[in-house]
Formats: C-alpha cells, sequence, structure tokens
C-alpha cells in the first residue's frame, strides 16, 4: 500500500535529531512491548504481517507517535483481527531457557531451491516495475520505473507481499538492484552517488528496448 | 526507567520538529502502560510465552548485543587483511567467526568505505539494522528525518553528522528493503598505526558503522 511508512525520498521532516546519550529503552512500558512483539509471532504472524500491521495505522497517528508506539498499535491490531482474547491456550509455551538459541539462531529469509533460476546476472540492465499494490509491498515508491542494474544476486528468498498476507512464502530470487541517483532524483543530484535496494524479481522487468 | 529526555541536539538555525517533539507526559505514559500490560497480560495468559521469556530478550538487547561486536569485527578487519577479505565477501560467515549472528542478521552484507566511496545504510520503510553487530538501532535511525532524507539528499544528511565529502567521493546509499542488513566497514583513521586490535575496537563507533560520520585520529 501507498502509506506513510513509505518515507523515502520526502524533505519535509527537518533535521535529523539526534540524543546524545540514547539509552536502549526510554521507558518500562518499550521494553515490554519489545518483547511482546519479539516472542508472540507463532499466534500473530511473521515479521511480515508485523511491518504490515504498523503501516495500517492511521497516518496522522503514525506522525505523531514513538517508534514503540507504532510497535504497541501493531501487536494490538494482531492481537484483535486474530481474535486472541477468546483463542484457546497455546499448545508450547515459550520459555526463558530457549531465548538465547532463538536469538543466535535467528529466521532466515532464504529458502534454498534446486529450482533456483535466477533471470537475470550481475551487470543486467532492469526497470523497477511501477506496481501500487494495495497490500504490503516492499518496493519503495520511489524507485518505480526507474532503471537501475543488477548488483548481486542475493539469493532465493520470502516474498513479503504474499508472507504478509499469510498468503504463503513463494520465495523468489531476490537482487541488490544499483540506481544512479540522477535516475532516482534528476538533474541536480550528484552525477557520481548512486542507491542500492534488494528487490525480488517480481518487481523487476527487461528495460524497454 | 526514567531516563532524561532533554538531550535533543537541535541544530541551532533549526525551528522545533513537531514530528520529533512526541514526549509524552505522565497521564499519556499511564495510558501506554495500561495498554502494554493489557497486551502482556493477554499473551503471557494464553501461554504464549512467559514472563521470564520476555524479561529474558529485553536482557539480551538492553545489556548482551549492542555495537562493540561490530567494533569487534572491524578492528579484526583492520588488522588481518585476509579475514577483510572474507568479510566483504561474505559479511555473515565471517562475522559468525567472530560469534555474532541471528536474529536480525541472518544475511549480513559489509560495505566498506575508502577514499573514493562513502557508503551509508538506511531502511526508508521500516527500521531494518543489523541487530547482532549493532545492537537496536537509535530513535534518529527510525525518525522520519531520516529515514526520508538520507537517500534523497545524503550529502546533506551527513553533513549534519559532520560529515563533509567532496565531490569526486561515490555516496553509496544502501535501503534496507529486504532482510538483507548492512554494516559499514569505517576507514581505519591515520594515527592508529601502533594500536591493537582491542583498542582499535574501542574507536569505532556505531554511527560510523551506520556510515553516518568517518572517524576520528583517536
Amino acid at each position: 500500500m501507498n502509506g506513510i511508512h513509505d518515507m523515502g525520498g520526502l524533505t519535509c521532516f527537518g533535521p535529523v535529531v539526534r540524543e546524545v546519550d540514547e539509552p536502549v529503552f526510554h521507558d518500562g512500558w518499550e521494553r515490554r512491548v519489545f518483547a511482546v512483539s519479539m516472542l508472540s509471532g507463532s499466534a500473530l504472524g511473521p515479521v511480515d504481517v508485523f511491518r504490515h500491521a504498523i503501516e495500517r495505522m492511521d497516518p496522522q497517528h503514525y506522525l505523531a507517535t514513538t517508534y514503540y508506539e507504532h510497535w504497541l498499535a501493531g501487536i494490538e491490531r494482531l492481537a484483535a483481527e486474530r481474535h486472541l482474547a477468546d483463542a484457546a491456550p497455546a499448545a508450547r509455551t515459550l520459555q526463558a531457557e530457549q531465548l538465547d538459541a532463538i536469538v543466535a539462531r535467528g529466521v532466515s529469509a532464504a529458502r534454498d531451491s534446486d529450482d533456483f533460476r535466477p533471470r537475470y546476472a550481475v551487470g543486467d540492465a532492469v526497470v523497477a516495475k511501477n506496481l501500487n499494490p494495495r497490500g504490503h509491498t516492499r518496493l519503495p515508491r520511489y524507485v518505480r520505473g526507474r532503471r537501475g542494474e543488477i548488483a548481486a544476486v542475493r539469493g532465493n528468498h520470502v516474498f513479503p507481499d504474499t508472507a504478509a498476507h499469510l498468503a504463503g512464502e513463494h520465495p523468489q530470487p531476490l537482487y541488490s538492484v544499483r540506481f544512479s541517483a540522477r535516475e532516482l532524483w534528476g538533474p541536480d543530484a550528484p552525477a557520481g552517488d548512486s542507491l542500492y535496494l534488494d528487490l525480488w524479481e517480481s518487481y523487476l522487468e527487461d528495460p524497454a528496448r | 526507567m526514567s531516563e532524561p529526555h532533554d538531550g535533543h541536539t537541535h541544530a541551532h538555525d533549526a525551528p522545533p520538529n513537531p514530528y520529533l517533539e512526541k514526549r509524552r507526559n505522565g497521564e499519556e505514559t499511564a495510558a501506554l502502560e495500561a495498554r502494554v500490560k493489557a497486551i502482556e497480560d493477554l499473551v503471557v495468559g494464553k501461554g504464549l510465552v512467559t514472563t521470564a521469556a520476555l524479561d529474558r530478550i529485553v536482557d539480551i538487547y538492553e545489556h548482551d548485543v549492542g555495537p562493540l561486536n561490530g567494533a569487534r569485527v572491524v578492528a579484526r578487519a583492520w588488522t588481518d587483511a585476509a579475514y577483510k577479505a572474507r568479510l566483504l565477501a561474505d559479511g555473515s560467515a565471517a562475522i559468525a567467526e567472530l560469534g555474532y549472528g541471528g536474529l536480525q542478521g541472518e544475511h549480513l552484507v559489509v560495505v566498506e568505505n575508502t577514499d573514493t566511496v562513502h557508503n551509508v545504510v538506511v531502511c526508508t520503510l521500516c527500521s531494518c539494522y543489523p541487530w547482532p553487530v549493532l545492537g537496536l538501532p537509535p530513535s534518529w535511525y527510525k525518525d522520519a528525518p531520516y529515514r526520508s532524507r538520507v537517500v534523497i539528499e545524503p550529502r546533506a544528511v551527513l553533513a549534519e553528522f559532520g560529515t563533509e565529502l567532496d565531490d569526486d567521493v561515490e555516496v553509496r546509499v544502501w535501503d534496507s528493503s529486504a532482510e538483507m542488513r548492512y554494516m559499514v566497514l569505517p576507514q581505519r583513521p591515520p594515527g592508529t598505526e601502533g594500536m591493537s586490535e582491542a583498542a582499535l575496537a574501542g574507536i569505532v563507533t556505531r554511527d560510523a558503522m551506520i556510515g553516518v560520520p568517518r572517524l576520528a585520529s583517536p
């Protein structure tokens, strides 16, 4: 969806404001929101689902609230949508002793496949499609319709546009794509500067001849 | 629990930014605490997770995982050319050699700053960040000004961090749009020739590994 979260290229927010000696968390409730959000995935869905829940915040509320308020809004939304309050008790309970191993292992987005046949190779010219899906996507607006070049083939990765809607992982080739700053931002951008995004194959098409 | 919130550093000539003036008064904080307690009680009550497990993950990211991990990776790369080559070729594997990896760093890529290339990392869509090497991101990385501006005017944003780049330096912005996570290998500053690997790790800052400042000589 074309939401307020897709901020790349806006210039209306003023200077970057830094906090000296910023703590990891500012308040006790931030710690708890972080922990609950991180460890409720078994009932509420994987990371793509959580991101999309945040993206569906009212845009004015999104801009007026802090980061962990976004997380709180996301987790509240998912708990309501999944009817967690009416759900049966979980069959398995995540225990403190499991945490270090879970953090060390992580959750890989790569899905190895014997049938991995990326359409593009390093150096190929590509165009980011002009797609405007109403659901979750990781194709930022600022790159749509722009021409770039494959900088690396990253592997076969879970496709967030379907995973966020619990419609399957549908892994596909993921590429690092280089765009020149001028292609994205016009002739006033420095000639040599560039920007790299990781884009899935179905976001890309061949340039027009 | 009640850290001071008055450490904001505004540019002197900049107006207050309404989007960043989000501090909560006592009543608003109490309302947030009540909402958070309700959701925590729900997930614990449904048996998804124990309170002790919630405590443990907070403890890991508040105390165990932070930018010192990344600093050690950088110091190793500065002192071991073979390690640096492995690091740039396969970030995840080389970082795992030092014992780091996992959540929000399953697919790590390290990009090198040089005399002619300056890399800087962002996530315009949310807040993706290489947790195993840098810990949780600072607020400025997650807030609207950095996320929106560093892709379109990276040199202006870098200048706010005191980084003035010559025109012939290529700026490369890495927008973390997938599950790849990026860390910048800063340039080793002059004047550090005789320093040990451990001492070098002590001069590497979090912000330099995001790519916003260059490291100064110690």
